[in-house]
């Protein structure tokens, strides 16, 4: 099967053509103007990730929600799971920048992490 | 906060920093979405933590006075200050002045976009704003006008939410924002989007029921049901305080007519990030608002 696919390793752009086998692997990529671009189509086409970012409800903080992100990318598939299971979620304690929330997040080996403190003094 | 610190560590004793809301960061709190700090912090943040690292900073230095839930409302040019605090009209006079307001988004009004006056129009940021900072969903099916980044970035987070988004209508040949945000904003939903076309009409009583597209090469239109329309084309500076000190504004753009980076009309009033010019990057902002913050301090070293 051949695919179109967009690079979007910098911003050229290029549009791929990646030509796939039955079982979804890449067998040939053409429409790049460097080396990345092949690298990026079998990355995008066999396994797309990405990293989630969303917010969570808080209980008792300063902020009613609280941003969140995935502190490594996910499978694209994933993504609509995650949202649900965040959705879930409830804070109810103060939490700095960088600290986790939900620790091997769907057990995709992940950690959910906060983006923002919790509360307005916080440092 | 970046002009601040570039202001203090430039050799400025004595720096007040107002801010109207109940915290710092600005427009940044609201954009959750990675993407910020690649060029200043030489890394992929959300815009929380690009406004985390300048609060750090600004906490750590004493010569910095931060004062919150302070809306200044007054501004003459010997830069005298009028300001709103709970329960109190502050006035204060500066040396010199660094604004920095932002900008605000362009409206329907400005966008001639014919139909009634329905519920459910809003503009993307303050749809940001109201997901991602209040935590409610403006509506349920969404219709988006204009592809720039903003635009694109709602379009997924609508979607994340659980809401469906219809269309991004665009009225230019291509779009204005990232590939990277047209890939995984819009192509990783399966979110149509139409270039060359505009909204014609909105449709409802109380509330959005839907809108008239229009292909603008050919004429031919086509509906689409929606509850919420989301309008994202176009920011323009926020600069009513120094218009009120009699800085001469570019009518058009809403800017101050300026020769140099920074600079307005009044000697000693420094104007930076969107509120100067509206810039795409924030990394650009913190680059002319470090610069922001030494003009003053250099400003301030020629009173002497
Ligand atoms: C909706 C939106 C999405 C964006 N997304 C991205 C993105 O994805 N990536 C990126 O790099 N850039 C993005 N940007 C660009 C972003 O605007 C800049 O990167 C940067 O954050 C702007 O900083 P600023 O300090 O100039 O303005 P702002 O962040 O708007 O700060 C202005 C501050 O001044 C305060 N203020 C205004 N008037 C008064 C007053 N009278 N009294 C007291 N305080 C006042 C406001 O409360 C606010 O805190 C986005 C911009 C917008 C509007
Ligand atoms: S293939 Fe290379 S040049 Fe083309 S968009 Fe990708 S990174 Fe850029």
């Amino acid at each position: 099967m051949i695919k179109k696919i967009t690079c979007i390793e910098c911003p050229v752009g290029c549009q791929l053509e990646v030509e796939t086998d039955q079982s979804g692997h890449v067998i040939k990529v053409t429409g790049n103007k460097c080396e990345k671009g092949p690298v990026y189509a079998k990355q995008e086409t066999e396994n797309p990730m990405r990293i989630l970012t969303s917010i969570v409800l808080t209980e008792g903080l300063d902020l009613k929600m609280v941003p969140v992100k995935t502190n490594k990318p996910i499978p694209k598939a994933k993504l609509m799971e995650a949202m649900a299971a965040v959705k879930k979620l409830k804070l109810t304690k103060q939490v700095k920048v960088d600290e986790t929330i939900a620790s091997d997040f769907l057990g995709l080996g992940v950690d959910l992490i906060a983006t923002r403190p919790a509360s307005f003094n916080s440092h | 906060m970046a002009a601040a610190v570039a202001a203090q560590k430039a050799g400025v004793k004595d720096i007040l920093l107002l801010e109207r809301d109940q915290y710092l960061g600005g427009i940044l709190n609201q954009c959750i979405h990675t993407g910020f700090g690649l060029h200043h912090f030489k890394k992929d943040l959300t815009g929380p933590e690009y406004a985390d690292r300048f609060i750090k900073q600004i906490e750590a230095i004493r010569d910095i006075e931060v004062s919150l839930k302070s809306f200044v409302v007054r501004l003459t040019k010997d830069k005298i200050l009028t300001y709103l605090k709970p329960g109190k009209l502050e006035e204060i006079k500066a040396k010199a002045l660094i604004m920095a307001t932002g900008c605000r988004e362009r409206t329907r009004e400005m966008t001639h976009i014919s139909g009634t006056r329905p519920a459910g129009i809003y503009p993307a940021g303050l749809a940001q704003k109201m997901i991602n900072i209040e935590g409610l969903l403006p509506g349920k099916e969404v219709v988006i006008i204009g592809s720039g980044d903003i635009g694109l970035i709602m379009a997924r987070r609508f979607t994340l939410e659980g809401a469906k988004v219809k269309a991004v209508i665009e009225i230019q040949e291509k779009t204005r924002g990232l590939i990277r945000n047209v890939v995984q904003c819009l192509e990783d939903f399966s979110i149509p989007l139409y270039f060359r076309h505009r909204i014609a009409k909105i449709y409802g009583k109380d509330r959005v029921e839907k809108v008239l597209v229009e292909n603008t090469v050919n004429g031919e239109t086509f509906e689409l049901p929606c509850d919420t329309v989301l309008i994202s084309v176009g920011l323009i500076p926020e600069n009513e305080l120094i218009e009120m000190a009699c800085v001469e504004i570019d009518k058009k753009t809403n800017a101050p007519v300026s020769k140099e980076v920074n600079k307005c009309s009044i000697e000693g009033i420094f104007v930076c990030g969107n509120s100067y010019k509206v810039y795409d990057l924030v990394d650009n902002v913190t680059r002319d608002s470090v610069k922001a913050g030494q003009m003053a301090a250099e400003y301030l070293k020629g009173l002497k």
